[in-house]
């Protein structure tokens, strides 16, 4: 087991390295960032259970940080994602405390709320978010001998820290805390009456999620070299939600997978915002309806009904 | 003073649709216990179709007043029947999800045929102008608004609280198998209420066209603010919804009067001081933990 899943995680970084031959890089450079801002949202959603729905205050909050530390001063661009990082995770420690005392559809009701009020900030911190018109032409000081403004240099860097940001997820869920994490998933009394304390859990998971996601915030900003209202509107949310339950939730390459989906689909929709945001959304829609598991969710179904010749019972939850 | 009575109608009036889409949402939680994300579209759509039918059919205000809410019920049924009935087996996140990808389709679709630009909607020559009401002059449409959401908002809490048909809702949700026992077809009345909970977001869309202007996107900020009161309000309480969309819209617009910028922040403050001090709402079970 362990082999196969180091056979595939290589597998999949020899795609990447080799992805933005195939594609154009900066397509390819949003495919990592969503993909880890995605595989972030899945630590709270897949492993802890919990459905958040304003993760883009963390992904945006990284965003404008990083940008006006690259703005205002002339540090190097590793320390400024740092900077978004660090945003990200302390803005997650007083909503992660207040969201994480619900449960069920209200946690999902009161991340939304925080979030909105992070996009309301923005909109009215017009000196730091560059209001309506956001932050065009962030500059990108070359480091050493990675130029930036290259867009495979800068493809390469995403990719060092996107893996970075993987595997930093992939100890979290399969050390002792992931598996905690999922005991109090599935049997929150359970687990309690066995010595777990659900909600330093639960916020150890919100935070190091929100941490992962500011990582791609900061990332996805550099990458573009511009942030916008986007990044802290509710859509982004959405979105997020959207690529981690078509690629599979719970596990570590569905986000990625799901993202790489929705990216090509706007990308080869682009030429209409409305008429890909109908086709998003039907496709969202189905996916919850009748494809719950995701694409490595049925793949790895399959691949246990292979194995052991059984199926599994009932369809994912 | 003047300002200020000025403010607090105006508040009344923006309470008036917090009060109706929160109701709507309170109803459909109560019985279904989903959250319904494409609320705000099926808001959007009330006011298009009154815009629609105005200007494809050359039919009036209150034609539409007729008309829009039973077409939004109806389609809200259509979208209960053929999808969200499919997912009450799972977690309620999952029909949230489901109503997202919907409000993404609707929005989108309406933005294809009709454009991004607001289309302006006259009120009716009746309500057109201001009526004096002695401490203050206020435009007669809004007075109109807000009376209207005030006796629906009522007549929805006697209907449930206080008739037989309100009972019938209440055991569907409190107890569906035994009330199947008695003969009741459960499943019938869950569209029906998901219905009248679409109705009443339609409703509010008739209301809003003369008023805001219509827009494919005038849902979807609209549903964020609702989802705030609710959760102040408690989450499936009839009352809560409707006292709490009426106190919120007023607080905010004499908040705003204060201080303007904290307009639009001012509900998710107060959101998140209930939150600290009442996680289940003002008027909520304390099922939220």
């Amino acid at each position: 087991m362990n082999v196969q899943r180091w056979v595939v995680r290589v597998g999949v970084l020899l795609v990447l390295v080799a992805l933005p031959r195939m594609i154009y890089p900066i397509l390819a450079v949003d495919i990592l960032t969503w993909g880890l801002f995605a595989l972030a949202f899945d630590l709270v959603f897949g492993y802890a259970g919990l459905l958040s729905f304003g993760h883009a205050m963390f992904w945006g909050t990284s965003g404008y940080v990083t940008a006006n530390v690259l703005l205002r001063t002339g540090l190097p661009v590793p320390v400024a994602i740092l900077a978004g990082t660090i945003a990200a995770l302390v803005l997650a420690l007083p909503t992660g405390y207040l969201s994480i005392r619900s449960a069920g559809i209200y946690f999902s009701m009161i991340t939304l709320a925080f979030a909105q009020m992070v996009d309301f900030i923005a909109r009215q911190a017009d000196r730091f978010t560059g209001g309506d018109n956001g932050l065009p032409g962030i500059p990108r000081p070359p480091l050493g001998p990675i130029q930036f403004d290259n867009p495979l240099h800068l493809y390469y860097f995403t990719l060092a820290l996107a893996a970075l940001g993987y595997l930093i997820a992939a100890r979290a869920t399969e050390s002792p805390f992931g598996q905690a994490l999922r005991a109090i998933r599935d049997n929150r009394v359970r687990a309690q009456s066995v010595g777990y304390n659900p909600r330093v859990q639960m916020l150890v998971a919100f935070v190091i999620s929100a941490g992962l996601s500011g990582l791609a915030g900061g990332l996805h900003t550099v990458g573009h070299g511009v942030v916008s209202l986007d990044a802290v509107n509710w859509t982004t949310s959405g979105i997020v939600v959207m690529m981690t339950l078509l690629g599979g939730t719970g596990t570590l390459l569905g986000p990625l997978v799901g993202a790489t989906l929705v990216l090509l689909l706007q990308d080869a929709l682009a030429f209409s915002t409305s008429a890909s945001g109908v086709v998003t959304g039907a496709v969202f829609a189905l996916t919850v309806l009748f494809f719950r598991r995701g694409v490595v969710g049925t793949l790895l179904a399959l691949d246990l009904r292979r194995r052991t010749g059984e199926r599994l019972i009932g369809p994912a939850k | 003073m003047t300002l200020l009575f000025i403010q607090v109608f105006n508040g009344l009036v923006n309470g008036a649709f917090y009060a109706l889409l929160s109701l709507g949402l309170a109803v459909i939680f109560g019985m279904l216990r989903i959250v319904n994300f494409a609320h705000g579209a099926l808001y959007m759509l009330g006011a298009f179709t009154t815009y629609a039918l105005g200007e494809r059919f050359g039919l009036g205000f209150w034609t539409s007043l007729a008309i829009a809410p039973l077409a939004v019920g109806l389609f809200g049924m259509l979208l209960e029947r053929t999808m969200i009935r499919r997912l009450y087996d799972l977690p309620a996140s999952y029909n949230l999800l489901l109503t997202f990808g919907l409000t993404l389709v609707i929005q989108d679709g309406v933005r294809l045929i009709y454009g991004i630009s607001g289309q302006p909607y006259a009120p009716p020559p009746q309500l057109a102008g201001a009526t004096n009401l002695g401490f203050i002059v206020f435009p007669t449409f809004r007075l109109f608004a807000i009376g209207i959401s005030v006796v629906v908002c009522s007549l929805t809490w006697f209907i449930i609280e206080r008739t037989r048909v309100g009972a019938v809702i209440r055991a569907c949700t409190e107890n569906p198998t035994i009330t199947r026992a008695f003969g009741i077809d459960v499943s019938l009345w869950v569209t029906a209420v998901f219905g009248f909970g679409s109705a009443l977001a339609g409703l509010a869309g008739v209301l809003a066209a003369p008023i805001y202007s219509v827009d494919p996107l005038m849902g979807s900020e609209l549903i964020i603010t609702t989802f705030a009161v609710v959760v102040i309000g408690g989450l499936g309480s009839i009352l809560g919804s409707v006292i709490t969309g009426y106190a919120v819209g007023v607080l905010v617009a004499i908040g705003s009067a204060l201080y303007p910028p904290i307009a639009n922040t001012l509900i998710f403050i107060l959101m998140a001081l209930v939150l600290l001090l009442r996680p289940s709402g003002l008027f909520g079970l304390q099922e939220a933990r």
